[in-house]
């Protein structure tokens, strides 16, 4: 099982993912520079967090046209695991891999802190190794993560079980007050129609290890290696 | 030849910039204001290599193509001499 981390000019996350996918999880990966269209035989994809091109147009506005998106979503297409994180996950709506787009938060504030999110779908490769309703504590930092789609979208999402993560209070109940930027219904994250592809805001590389004050994330990756080896 | 390309939220995605503007203006005792929406604003100059009906085509896939995303927005242009 091989993991790839992709790299934009303006990624900044991409070594904290391989940290944690070589020093903690303890998998094979290898880096992906934007300008190739080999994804090197990889098992999974990660899309890191960061400013992919600055962010200076829109977020993932300029990424989604560098040639390794087109095998990103030849790779989706059959089936491949494929992660975005923060600016990822913006890139993957940007790109139509997945539905809708993040928006300035609410709030019109950057936001930096750990929050709340409850697993709301335990049947997807990332998040097998979560029990339904858990609410795990992952950090998150963005301007632009406040999740929108037309009504009729949210709806399908609903409907098919594609809301992956909600943000929630510690109890996991989902309330405005834990909605740290806005998100319709609290999305944090959601999947692809298949499951194989998933978006979040919150940073799992960041909560993956106890000194960087939690472990959360590492369910994230910890289900995504069960996953293949049960391929 | 100039293209002058206006990017703007979807009426049904809320704009919390053009709120806070709003309410600012309000605040500062600016009067007969009912809303404020922001957006981007492009001005394009062309090089003059292409023909009017083809500068309008070409404006158009860009602004539809890079400019927006039309999850969220939507655009209108202008071409002057």
């Amino acid at each position: 099982m091989k993991f790839g981390v992709i790299i934009f000019p303006g990624s900044n996350c991409d070594h904290d993912a391989h940290w944690t996918l070589q020093q903690v999880a303890r998998q094979p990966v290898t880096f992906l520079w934007h300008e190739s269209h080999d994804l090197e035989g990889c098992d999974a994809v990660i899309v890191p967090g960061g400013f992919a091109f600055g962010d200076y147009l829109r977020t993932g506005a300029i990424a989604k046209f560098s040639p390794v998106m087109e095998s990103v979503r030849r790779f989706a297409d059959g089936g491949g695991l494929v992660l975005g994180i923060c600016n990822g996950f913006q890139i993957l709506c940007e790109s139509g891999l997945l539905p809708g787009a993040l928006l300035r938060n609410t709030g019109l504030k950057y936001v930096c802190k750990p929050v709340q999110v409850r697993v709301e779908n335990v049947a997807t490769p990332f998040t097998n190794a979560c029990s339904q309703g858990e609410v795990l504590t992952i950090p998150i930092g963005h301007m632009e993560g406040n999740y929108f789609c037309d009504p009729a979208t949210l709806d399908q999402l609903h409907r098919e079980n594609r809301v992956v993560f909600r943000y929630s209070t510690e109890g996991g109940e989902i309330s405005a007050s834990a909605n740290p930027n806005g998100s319709l219904d609290n999305i944090a994250g959601i999947c692809s129609a298949g499951g194989n592809v998933v978006g979040m805001m919150p940073h799992p590389e960041r909560a993956s290890e106890p000194a960087l004050g939690g472990v959360d994330g590492m369910k994230i990756f910890d289900s995504m290696v069960g996953a293949m080896a049960g391929r | 030849m100039k293209a002058y390309v206006y990017v703007s939220l979807k009426k049904s995605v809320l704009d919390p910039q053009g709120k806070t503007i709003h309410g600012a203006l309000k605040k500062m005792g600016y009067k007969g204001l009912d809303e404020v929406r922001q957006g981007k604003y492009f001005e394009l100059t062309l090089d003059g290599g292409l023909s009017r009906e083809e500068a309008q085509t070409e404006v158009e896939r860009i602004a539809r193509e890079v400019l927006t995303n039309p999850v969220i927005e939507e655009f209108r242009f202008s071409l002057a001499d």
